[in-house]
């Protein structure tokens, strides 16, 4: 058994085999992977006795719920005008610079997936990322690029 | 405009405040009372809902406890995602057990057992926390020996699952994509079962007009807009954070407490909201009777320009649109290309009142709010500041 169809064995255990279980199946993939692959969709398909189409339906519809690979750790700079009011697009090329990826790519070791989102909810503190569930307000390009170099460290 | 006379800026302090009030003890007290007569005490309070709609609370918890069907649910909307709207992240994160009063009182006064708070993927750092504060809060539940228990569900990053039967959709494993209304939530919501769901914020007020009662709630604010509300301000601002407010100030006196002094205009209720500009400050109210707000108030000066406001704006809901109805789907990516397209000259300037006439189409036609709001911000920001979107 692989560490996809073991991950998957226990969400289902954990949140029951309803559809109404199939968001937090997904998330706890997503948790663990950064992203579902084609084989892990049709492993929860076939757990919830329902569709691929219907598991790649939901999945495909949400921001979080990747369906292309990602790197160990994803990074997502809120770009909603008040964090671009605040200088995000800084940020975001301090970062391109440093990871020597444009925004929406992933780098060649697969550590870092850079890219934006929506309104994150902390626009009196802008400009601020998201680092897989980790939140950073107050960015300056020198501290985004601390917080960054720290992840690096952290997950070699 | 409405004419009727401003309040003065006041701020409040009751959502944070929790000194005088352990929420368990509230719930104690009330828990001694019939359920009817709680549900009578939020319609008298004439509390409408925080999360931007208004609609009264007491209505939903009474129509939802008037339902056969069962089981009943009660859901706090925690997926704030409104562009510039922070408060309710704020309110879980420093008075979380406010919250779960509400559901409990809410839950005891209509007959649910199950309280499900649906937290946007984006607050998933708050989880922990959380879990861990409504375990004990569920214990405590039980020694009272109410049937009632309190579980989260996260969201994954999905603007539109902040409007309800999106959400429900979301919560029953599907795509975030709106349902026809009616049937309404309180008779068919979660699992097409009758759902109260109310915005985190409301559900700290039903708590508070629980602990102090009615009449002291209604002391504040206007005839169309009772009580106070929290706001989350941020732009060009020099103190931008989440401030208590009482509901009916102008905006003129608002932007006398929070601008830097070269306030051009006030996007008011978010993205999906009305650009007020600065003529148009004194005369405005914000409240129900003038322009309602689910909290956002972003400040722009004569720093910035509108166009780049309004370009952000569209390509917001281009991106969050579910795509489920046309108008919508095909009505923002046109008027994102079109004001694209007047900027470069490649369109005359009278080709916005074409895309005006569009964003009003999109308010008839369009499912759901989403699509029906794009209007808001589109047409106030056009009609103010039409040279700005066109040289």
């Amino acid at each position: 058994m692989s560490n996809t169809d073991a991950l998957i064995k226990n969400l289902v255990e954990k949140h029951g085999n309803s559809r109404n279980s199939l968001m937090p199946i997904l998330q706890g993939v997503v948790r663990e992977e950064r992203s579902l692959t084609e084989d892990a969709m049709l492993k929860v398909a076939e757990a919830l006795d329902i569709s691929a189409a219907e598991v790649y339906g939901t999945a495909s519809f949400y921001t979080f719920l990747d369906t292309i690979p990602r790197g160990k750790n994803v990074i997502r700079i809120c770009k909603t005008i008040t964090c671009h009011m605040k200088g995000k697009d800084e940020i975001i090329e301090a970062l391109e610079k440093e990871l020597n990826i444009n925004v929406g790519e992933t780098t060649s070791d697969k550590q870092f997936t850079l890219l934006t989102a929506n309104c994150l909810g902390w626009c009196h503190k802008g400009p601020v990322m998201l680092i897989n569930d980790e939140i950073y307000p107050d960015l300056t390009v020198e501290k985004a690029l601390e917080i960054i170099q720290e992840y690096a460290h952290n997950t070699k | 405009m409405e004419t009727a006379e401003a309040k003065n800026f006041k701020k409040v302090d009751i959502i944070f405040e929790c000194q005088d009030c352990k929420p368990i003890e509230v719930l104690d007290t009330n828990l001694q009372r019939k359920p009817d007569d709680i549900i009578l005490d939020i319609i008298d309070s004439g509390l409408k809902g925080r999360g931007g709609a208004g609609f009264p609370t007491g209505l939903k918890w009474k129509f939802t406890k008037n339902e056969s069907a069962e089981p009943k649910y009660v859901i706090c909307n925690a997926d704030e995602g409104e562009p510039g709207t922070f408060k309710d992240r704020e309110i879980l994160d420093r008075v979380p057990e406010k919250v779960f009063v509400g559901m409990a009182l809410c839950g005891y006064s209509i007959g649910a057992k199950e309280g499900i708070i649906y937290l946007r993927g984006e607050y998933n750092f708050l989880l922990k926390d959380l879990n861990k504060k409504l375990e004990k809060f569920n214990k405590q539940l039980k020694e009272r020996n109410l049937d009632f228990a309190i579980t989260i569900k996260s969201g994954s990053g999905a603007y539109i699952c902040g409007e309800e039967s999106a959400l429900f959709e979301s919560m029953e494993g599907k795509r975030g994509e709106p349902r026809n209304k009616p049937p309404y939530p309180t008779s068919e919501g979660y699992n097409a079962k009758p759902t109260v769901i109310n915005n985190v914020e409301t559900l700290v007020y039903t708590t508070m007009i629980c602990n102090l009662g009615s009449d002291k709630f209604k002391e504040l604010g206007t005839k169309d807009s009772r009580g106070s509300k929290v706001f989350s301000v941020s732009g060009d601002t020099p103190i931008a954070g989440i401030y208590e407010l009482e509901l009916g100030m102008s905006l003129g006196t608002f932007v006398e407490e929070f601008g830097d002094g070269d306030t051009k205009s006030v996007q008011v209720g978010g993205a999906s909201g009305h650009c007020v500009p600065r003529k148009y400050f004194e005369d405005t109210i914000i409240g129900f009777e003038g322009i309602p707000t689910g909290g956002s108030m972003m400040i722009f000066n004569s720093t910035r320009s509108m166009y780049n406001v309004l370009h952000d704006y569209l390509e917001f809901f281009t991106e969050e649109s579910c795509g489920q109805c046309t108008p919508c789907r095909v009505g923002c990516q046109q008027l994102l290309e079109g004001i694209e397209a007047v900027k470069k000259g490649e369109r005359r300037p009278s080709y916005l009142e074409d895309l005006k006439k569009l964003a009003s189409n999109m308010n008839l036609a369009a499912k759901c709010g989403l699509g029906q709001s794009v209007a808001n911000p589109f047409n106030s920001i056009v009609d103010n500041f039409k040279e700005e979107i066109i040289y």
